[in-house]
């Protein structure tokens, strides 16, 4: 390699191996989603799986079959309980990630970047799997004393659970979202007179709003896509959740545990992918907000 | 130091090119792993054999096969045996499609394949697992008749003061639809009746169970007899029959399932002289009963892929 290349040679490599790798990428992600609806797709066109009986169904057995010979495949229960553990451990979380990333950024910065922030960071790298393991045992046990329920699996302990996993992204992208927001419009706010919590308030939580909104969402991408602790404390049960102390089962819980059950190609593999197919569009519409948000938030700053 | 730029960018670029190929290449090349036996694998085979030998299937069994495959391998270090516990039906599918060569399951293939399908496949039964129901510490009745598990499990018994013990609820602690344990208990306690009766909870694993059993009250659930724990549950007994390893040889304790190791007719060396092994005195003497299982032979009966039990 001593010998150098031309110039014009040389660019033409570089362009040749960066295309190459965009190729692979766009290549994977488009296989990827091709794969998923195709499999998705053919539960409903192949196998004659009802959609409007899997958006509105409340019945899913996949172990038996119904008189015309499919499982019974209605999804609701699983849409209802992923998205009631989604918004309950958000509602849980939203208020000590911003709470704490308002201290961290404007009450005591110090402490904020010296100390709390590699602690919160300690949080995002740990395992799902151990959050489980500490909501089997500590959360659920807990449940029962508090509540005086038999099992002390449920949407409650699993929202519980999530809240802490999803807290540092939370956290993280808040504390991030209240520092960029320009000092020259809390001196300005300081200026005019107002106090620390009127600039707080008023000032400086407005003007991130669009990053902590897009904090928002993908701590909710987390929750609903999160599979590992869930079903270790939800109870594992496909049916309509009566209370939040009643065993559920979310769309990913159902997904991972049914997988290796069922042949490849039968209609309950197929419509295993379909929930798949779901769970991806939810997570492509999640995607799409935050894109509006941050086009939303561009605009408005001009 | 123009020189030393270009001839980075020339390296970094090769670099990503070859790296890039190379995973390309990987991913290429991971479906064919099929076994390479070596050619002379007919007269002296069963001394020294080659090749690769894969297995997917039931996890409930799966403990056993891997502490045979170590010691195999220690005797043949030339066969490689790997695989993993991906349920019985993967396992099933998995070995009639070939890319497996051996599959395991819980139940008899026929339950889960084509006629066609199975016609290719040979089975070959390495153990017996026996399963019983357990109760809290704190629930009183201590034996169960089938048609009692069978009120219970279908959610028509849902007091224990309906059985014989105290006024409280049962908790019916369920492991999820596709566990060998659950289609065992099933198949003994339901025949061939479809259960649609959830419980309170479906757990994954045994070792769930055993923490669940351990710290609820009024539960019942059931588990295989290498996972009861005196300690944090009772196993009690069914129809007056304790759950023993001795009662299950002769059928008077009625859950049970055979562990089926099934390979194609047509499979390689290295393959049948694995499954020859599980069937060996080392393992069926020894690990078997290490592991908790009970050795075929020690059984005096059969049962059938529909369940009909006869005597040996």
């Amino acid at each position: 390699m001593a010998k150098q290349l031309p110039k014009r040679e040389l660019e033409n490599v570089g362009l040749g191996v960066t295309g190459a790798c965009v190729a692979l990428v766009t290549l994977v992600v488009a296989a990827l989603i091709f794969m998923v609806a195709q499999k998705g797709l053919s539960a409903f066109f192949k196998d004659g799986v009802s959609i409007v009986e899997f958006f509105t169904g409340t019945k899913w057995d996949l172990a038996n079959t119904a008189e015309n010979g499919l499982p019974y495949t209605g999804a609701l229960p699983l849409i209802v309980t992923s998205f009631a553990v989604m918004v309950l451990s958000t509602l849980i979380a939203l208020p000590i990630a911003i709470g704490s990333a308002i201290f961290a950024v404007e009450i005591q910065p110090k402490f904020g970047s010296k100390v709390f922030q590699p602690l919160i960071e300690l949080l995002t790298g740990i395992p799902s799997v151990v959050f489980g393991l500490i909501g089997f045992h500590v959360v659920v046990g807990l449940m029962k004393s508090v509540f005086h329920v038999s099992t002390g699996l449920g949407i409650l302990p699993g929202a519980i659970v999530l809240a802490v996993m999803i807290l540092p992204t939370m956290t993280t992208l808040s504390v991030d979202g209240l520092r960029a927001v320009p000092d020259s419009y809390r001196q300005g706010s300081l200026a005019l007179g107002y106090t620390r919590w009127q600039t707080i308030w008023h000032v400086v939580l407005k003007s991130a709003m669009p990053s902590l909104m897009t904090a928002v969402i993908l701590g909710m991408t987390r929750a609903f896509g999160e599979t590992l602790a869930v079903r270790m404390v939800i109870g594992g049960i496909e049916a309509m959740p009566t209370s939040l102390l009643s065993p559920a089962s979310t769309i990913t819980t159902t997904l991972t545990t049914s997988m290796a059950v069922y042949a490849e190609g039968s209609a309950q593999d197929d419509v295993l992918w379909a929930l798949g197919l779901l769970l991806m569009g939810m997570s492509l519409i999640f995607i799409l907000i935050i894109h509006l948000i941050g086009r939303k938030g561009a605009k408005a700053r001009g | 130091m123009l020189d030393q730029a270009y001839s980075r960018r020339q390296f970094l670029g090769l670099a990503g090119g070859l790296a890039s190929i190379v995973g390309l290449g990987l991913v290429g090349c991971g479906g064919s792993n099929a076994a390479n036996t070596a050619a002379e694998g007919s007269a002296a085979a069963a001394e020294s054999v080659s090749g690769e030998v894969t297995y997917d299937g039931a996890s409930s069994f799966q403990a056993l096969v891997e502490a045979a495959a170590e010691k195999f391998m220690d005797a043949n270090p030339d066969v490689s045996v790997s695989g993993s516990g991906n349920g019985s039906g993967k396992g099933l599918t998995a070995v009639a499609a070939g890319t497996v060569t051996i599959g395991n399951s819980d139940v008899f293939a026929e339950t889960k394949l084509e006629t066609d399908q199975v016609k290719n496949l040979v089975d070959h039964e390495v153990a017996v697992v026996g399963m019983g129901p357990v109760v809290s510490k704190n629930v009183k009745v201590d034996d169960l008749s089938l048609e009692q598990l069978k009120g219970i499990f279908s959610g028509q018994i849902t007091n224990w003061k309906e059985v014989g013990g105290d006024d409280a609820k049962i908790v019916v602690l369920n492991r999820k639809a596709g566990s060998g344990t659950r289609a065992t208990f099933e198949a003994a306690v339901f025949g061939d009746e479809a259960v649609d009766f959830k419980g309170d909870a479906e757990l994954d694993k045994s070792g769930d169970v055993q923490t669940q059993m351990g710290s609820t009250d009024n539960a019942i659930s059931y588990l295989d007899f290498s996972h009861f724990d005196d300690s944090k549950f009772n196993a009690i007994m069914v129809e007056g029959v304790e759950p023993k390893s001795t009662n299950v040889t002769d059928d008077s304790f009625k859950i049970w399932a055979t562990e089926h190791m099934y390979c194609a007719k047509d499979a390689d060396e290295a393959t049948k002289a694995f499954l020859e092994f599980m069937l060996s005195e080392d393992v069926q003497g020894k690990l078997v009963e290490e592991q908790g299982f009970i050795p075929v032979s020690a059984m005096k009966v059969v049962k059938d892929a529909s369940g009909k039990v006869s005597a040996k």
